[in-house]
């Protein structure tokens, strides 16, 4: 039966909700059916035409994986993650079926060293050739053997103008001062947190010792009545609803949101912080790997990258897409602080004897 | 004669519970199981688990720092439960007295915040409470007219308003908890009192005992399996909350939940993780043991 006949036949509210229940029915069969369609085309590699990505959110541009599948054939599925936590947890039962991921420089040594990763053929990412060298030879990655950078960030404090007295250029408006008591936001992840109090105090941010985050420990309890929330990475949405006025965050997040509040900026402390570079990776186990070497090839083209860029504002690795952006992003020194500030930052390197040292710490801090 | 039935044809019983039987085990039963040898074991690398035996985990765990975390869920949860009792129990009773044309729409009531998902109704609250949001906002016009008034009858104004903090902190999480959990106390409160004898009520009523006392003396007790099990189902699931402390407590708003969650994510210790989720099963056994022991009720026949 046509559904309008049924929809005609009888106007109660039972049969409209029979009717939509057959609309449904008929939605999800027509969706397999077509789903089963697209099974059976194969792409000259001899992959299906599909691809599995896991990304954060906010980290695409508008129009990427249509044009992606628009140029190349491969319907691209995203899901999205919200911190490298939860992508190694699903990650640590075997691969769930994802083709390409995002994982920061840490976690990408962290998953090299348990075997998670699969090697990169660099035959197959010609455009490679538009990464700053710079981004090459990395520690994390020395030779970018497993990964591809695909941004890269530093934490700092982003605050609203309005509400500070002077341009809070020092980590100690965070760390250690009643100034901005009740307005002040930390980010929830213990190791970042321990590493930027080691560069306030002086240090490297791979030179912590267990006697360090003891003293770091007892300024957090000092500092702790003045904060008002550990977030998740979302210090953005927190200056926005203007539930605080000083949080710690990415460069990028700040860019995204000052683009809608001009009241919004961000500073990188001069005692300098921490890099962070998130990458795109082919985890072990993928299903398609030469879509996904495809897909990490178009992702690294001058135009697509440039595309993305406008949309997610954070500094591009990308020498080539760089070039093509116009001059208020180039020069916006949010996206990219001065080069004295940057000449201070440090990655931070994965270290597995001082991970669940950091986590008790700060459970420690929050249960005082 | 039901009895009677599935005891002669045992096969029949056999065929319909099989599935939930394979049911409860395949998905239960063998994860628990996992997890509970997991407990015993201590991380050999990045991701391999050496299953040895040890009790390091559990000794960790009961250290004063996790305990004193434990105890305070423990507190926040008790308090969540004693808050929605106070207020349910009132909300149970309209509904039972209420006629039999309003009683459908204001379960409805209750039971609708169900069919939306904990993250949007928590997300939506907060919302409401944040610095700028209705709740302030509301609070603030209030003090504006006062402000008003005074200086129409000739006094000073009221000094300038200052938001109320109302999210991220422990009134927020268990603002939070009670409002989630509340029908989860309300329902069987509902099923308790529906079922209760009205001529008892009436018998009191007419024999001069007072509105309270009737309802402290012969309400509550008829009501009391009601209220049990509300405060076990309500309990229960408050002492394992996780989603709403994370979202609007503030700096030491964690619970136990919050803590077993960064053991599996942020410190990669599945062993320690799971004994601490160990620790709090035993727990709610033992509040489930405690409400199965407790003495009956004498009946009134």
């Amino acid at each position: 039966m046509d559904l309008n006949a049924l929809l005609k036949q009888n106007r109660g509210r039972r049969s409209l909700l029979q009717a939509l229940g057959v609309a449904a029915v008929g939605i999800s069969f027509g969706g397999l059916a077509a789903c089963s369609k697209g099974e059976g085309k194969k792409l000259a590699n001899g992959e299906e035409a599909k691809l599995n990505f896991y990304n954060w959110d906010t980290y695409i541009g508008e129009t990427t994986l249509d044009d992606f599948k628009a140029s190349s054939g491969v319907e691209v599925t995203m899901d999205l993650f919200d911190s490298n936590d939860t992508l190694f947890a699903k990650f640590k039962a075997g691969n769930p079926g994802y083709d390409v991921i995002v994982p920061s420089n840490d976690f990408v040594e962290r998953m090299i060293r348990a075997d998670m990763l699969q090697p990169l053929d660099h035959a197959q990412i010609p455009n490679i050739k538009n990464i700053e060298p710079s981004f090459i030879n990395v520690d994390y990655d020395p030779g970018r053997k497993f990964s591809m950078p695909y941004t890269w960030l530093v934490l700092g404090i982003g605050y609203r103008k309005s509400k500070v007295k002077t341009k809070p250029d020092s980590w100690k408006v965070l760390f250690d001062s009643p100034e901005y008591a009740g307005r002040i936001a930390w980010l929830s992840e213990a190791g970042d947190m321990f590493r930027l109090y080691g560069k306030y105090l002086g240090k490297s941010v791979n030179a912590l010792t267990p006697a360090d985050i003891e003293t770091i420990s007892a300024m957090m309890i000092k500092q702790k009545p003045n904060v008002k929330k550990f977030h998740e990475d979302d210090g953005q949405d927190l200056l926005m609803k203007g539930d605080c006025d000083v949080v710690l965050e990415y460069n990028g997040d700040i860019a995204q949101v000052m683009t809608e509040d001009d009241d919004l900026d961000f500073i990188v402390p001069k005692e300098g912080s921490q890099f962070n570079s998130d990458t795109l990776c082919i985890p072990k186990g993928a299903p398609h790997p030469k879509n996904a070497h495809a897909f990490i090839n178009y992702m690294l083209d001058a135009e697509v990258d440039k595309k993305i860029t406008e949309t997610i504002l954070f500094p591009t690795p990308n020498a080539a897409a760089k070039a093509l952006m116009p001059e208020s992003y180039r020069n916006n020194p949010v996206i990219f602080p001065p080069a004295d500030i940057l000449a201070k930052c440090e990655y931070a390197k994965f270290n597995e004897k001082l991970q669940p040292l950091y986590e008790e710490a700060f459970t420690k801090v929050r249960a005082s | 004669m039901a009895e009677q039935d599935w005891k002669t044809n045992k096969r029949v019983f056999a065929a319909v519970s099989l599935p939930t039987l394979l049911w409860t085990i395949l998905f239960f039963a063998i994860p628990m199981a996992i997890v509970w040898v997991y407990s015993f074991g201590q991380n050999a690398g990045l991701n391999e688990i050496d299953i040895s035996g040890t009790l390091d985990n559990y000794k960790r765990a009961t250290e004063w720092l996790y305990l004193g975390i434990f105890g305070k869920s423990f507190a926040v949860a008790a308090l969540v439960t004693l808050i929605c009792l106070i207020v349910g129990f009132p909300v149970a009773m309209a509904i039972t007295f209420a006629s039999e044309k309003w009683r459908p729409w204001l379960l409805l009531g209750i039971m609708l915040p169900f069919w939306t998902n904990l993250l949007v109704r928590t997300y939506a609250l907060m919302i409401i409470l944040g610095q700028q949001g209705y709740a302030n906002k509301g609070l603030e016009a209030l003090w504006g007219g006062a402000s008003w008034i005074k200086t129409l009858i000739g006094l000073q104004p009221l000094p300038t308003w200052e938001p109320a903090q109302l999210l991220f902190n422990n009134f927020a999480v268990v603002f939070g908890l009670v409002y989630v959990h509340l029908p989860f106390m309300v329902l069987p409160l509902y099923a308790a009192l529906d079922r209760l004898d009205r001529s008892l009520v009436e018998a009191s009523l007419d024999l001069g005992a007072g509105h309270f006392r009737t309802i402290m003396r012969i309400v509550v007790p008829l009501a009391a399996p009601g209220i049990v099990a509300g405060v076990m189902i309500t309990l229960i699931p408050a002492l394992g909350a996780y989603l709403t402390p994370d979202l609007m407590g503030g700096t030491d708003s964690q619970m136990i939940a919050n803590v077993i969650e960064r053991q599996f994510k942020k410190a990669n210790d599945w062993p320690f993780g799971a004994a601490l989720s160990f620790i709090l099963i035993y727990a709610m056994f033992i509040l489930i043991a405690l409400q199965s022991m407790r003495r009956k009720v004498p009946e009134l026949h």
